[in-house]
């Protein structure tokens, strides 16, 4: 499983960068979101993969089973995707923004700042 | 007094809150937005004062115990970027009296001035890597809307190129923090200290340390990183674009700092060797970038990229007069940097334009101003008596003791680009005769600013004034300086003061 994930954390990064080196600016958007899902992922699974064994103290013990999932990653997890959730939103405003200010959506030819 | 730890996050927070409560009522978001950067200077000096006096401070968030729950924790480098985060937020908040137009104030730059500053603090002052991911996040959407705000061309075209390269630099701060507890299994920054300290495993944390250098290093803008600050910088209004010089690549830096004293220390010669010759980098790119600028806040974007190449030096070498060196440098640059580009502001107000060519002749009309520009320039150069002498000394003494001729070679040269370029502009905004109008009919009638005048030079004059302490004076801040990197380098009472000495 962790081959697997791994793999498809690598694919995910891959495709993300791809579409943020494009020119569009809506690419730039898919890009990120395939960037910070793969992040999200490779929190998971760099804190290693515990399946069916939940951190739940069962009825009558005092302490955990070991071993059992590490619930920290993914009260992290949670966090990021809702930051990411919150950029997200920002940055679709801004593209929105750039769209109606230059009337593109071609990187190339964004070039009023540059000397 | 553990409220004071919290103080500085909690009255920025409190101003945000109460700015936007008075949306439409501009005046008393003017007294708030003043006052309540006021109020973070106030708490961040006793704060500081605090630290000073009775060692480095922790509080547990909730009462969690230490490496379980956030623990927020003030040493004293930490209470030094705070008092210079409210420091900086006090003098660009007066500075924005003066010059913010109504339009960006209706929709709430005062309460995102606050909430970015209370990112800042809370990143200078957290114990854990999690949670200083969070308030990076807080800094970061706060300074892009600033970056946005007002929505013109050159503004919304330099925020994307912002926006992203901060958003990369997240998600690859955000995959170091993921490897690195697959690794350590914590989180808590003193509590990855002690178990690093345990079981030295170089090669499986030098992965996470160059995530590390690589996010931070964007955040930073250093060598082979810095494409977007240069972009960006000039664009919004210039006090926002102050703040973000004086503050924000400091937080990346910052970050650097600790994480390379504190935790990333197993394999020294690595990482701090490629800090060292990131740093030669950083500081000749920058600074000759700078040569080729014409325009004032660009070229002064540059001179940010390069004096930050002295502060990685200072970490780079790893001692602890180079660290103190690097913390004074900090400070010096921080009000140096912010007090330029007020005055590259005032110019711009004056006369309508900041490019080098179309500008000339304000000594003459203003010789106050240009005795404000001159203090600050010749002190980013490092001519003594002023605060960048000191820093600089520092830093090349280090260098020599550990006889690293390369770097101090670097430094002592990309010093003397500095203060070309420094002469530069104030050869051809100052000096030179103002070009005649009929060249130029295309800029703005000047902008007289006589009721406002002391709203924008008073900050500057503040900023001038301490440039000049901090030269004539510096034995008490070096002094200071020289206890905070003995603090860092010696990372057993940062750990001893979190876990409220239990291991």
């Amino acid at each position: 499983m962790d081959t697997v994930l791994a793999i498809v954390i690598g694919g995910l990064y891959a495709a993300g960068f791809y579409s943020m080196l494009r020119r569009s600016i809506v690419k730039l958007v898919i890009g990120f979101i395939l960037l910070s899902n793969a992040t999200n992922l490779l929190i998971f699974t760099a804190s290693g993969l515990t399946r069916g064994r939940p951190p739940l103290v069962i009825e009558g013990a005092n302490a955990l089973a070991q071993p059992h999932a590490d619930p920290l990653p993914q009260a992290l997890i949670l966090t990021a995707i809702v930051i990411g959730f919150g950029v997200l939103a920002f940055i679709l405003v801004l593209v929105h923004r750039v769209y109606q200010t230059i009337g593109t959506d071609d990187m190339d030819k964004m070039k009023g700042i540059d000397t | 007094m553990k409220l004071l730890i919290v103080l500085p996050i909690l009255i920025p927070f409190a101003t945000a809150i109460a700015s936007l409560f008075v949306r439409r009522w501009i005046l008393a978001q003017r007294i708030l937005g003043v006052a309540g950067a006021a109020g973070l200077l106030g708490a961040a000096l006793a704060l500081l004062k605090m630290v000073e006096g009775d060692g480095i401070q922790a509080v547990q968030i909730g009462n969690w115990p230490a490496p379980y729950g956030i623990t927020l924790v003030a040493d004293l480098f930490g209470a030094i970027m705070v008092t210079l985060a409210g420091l900086m937020g006090f003098a660009v908040a007066v500075y924005s009296l003066a010059s913010m137009d109504a339009q960006r104030e209706k929709f709430g730059y005062y309460s995102l001035l606050h909430i970015m500053l209370m990112g800042v603090c809370g990143a200078f002052l957290t114990g854990d890597l999690f949670n200083l991911y969070v308030w990076f996040e807080v800094l970061l959407i706060s300074s892009f809307v600033l970056m946005a705000l007002g929505g013109e061309r050159a503004q919304i075209e330099g925020a994307l190129k912002y926006v992203t390269l901060n958003l990369i630099s997240s998600a690859l701060f955000l995959a170091g923090i993921g490897i690195l507890y697959g690794k350590i299994g914590t989180l808590n920054m003193a509590d990855l200290a002690y178990k690093l300290s345990l079981e030295p495993q170089s090669n499986l944390i030098n992965s996470s340390a160059m995530l590390f250098l690589i996010a931070f290093g964007i955040k930073a803008a250093i060598f082979p990183l810095f494409f977007w600050l240069p972009d960006s910088y000039h664009t919004p209004p210039v006090a926002v674009s102050a703040i973000f010089a004086g503050l924000l690549t400091k937080v990346g830096v910052y970050v650097m700092i600790r994480a390379f004293t504190l935790f990333f220390v197993q394999d020294v010669g690595f990482t701090h060797t490629l800090i060292l010759v990131l740093a030669g980098l950083t500081m000749v790119t920058g600074v000759l970038g700078a040569v080729a600028q014409n325009e004032m806040r660009r070229l002064l974007s540059f001179h940010i990229i390069s004096q930050i190449g002295y502060i990685l030096m200072g970490l780079g070498l790893f001692r602890v007069l180079a660290l103190a060196g690097a913390i004074f440098f900090i400070l010096h640059v921080s009000i140096v940097k912010v007090a330029l580009f007020l005055v590259s502001g005032v110019v711009e107000r004056l006369r309508g334009t900041g490019q080098l060519k179309e500008l000339g002749g304000l000594y003459r009309a203003y010789p106050c101003l240009a005795v404000l520009f001159i203090i600050p320039a010749m002190s980013l150069a490092g001519i003594p008596p002023l605060s960048g002498f000191f820093a600089k000394l520092a830093l090349v003494k280090a260098g020599l003791e550990m006889e690293q001729y390369a770097i101090v070679i670097t430094a002592l040269g990309v010093s003397l680009l500095t203060l070309f370029s420094m002469i530069k502009i104030w050869g051809e905004v100052f000096w030179k005769p103002e070009p005649t109008k009929s060249e130029y009919i295309g800029s703005e009638q000047p902008q007289i600013l006589k009721k406002s005048q002391i709203l924008f030079l008073s900050p500057i004059v503040l900023l001038a004034f301490l440039a000049v302490l901090f030269g004539l004076a510096a034995e008490p801040f070096f002094t200071l300086a020289t206890r905070a990197a003995e603090q860092l380098l010696d990372p057993s009472e940062y750990i001893h003061a979190v876990f409220g000495g239990k291991p």
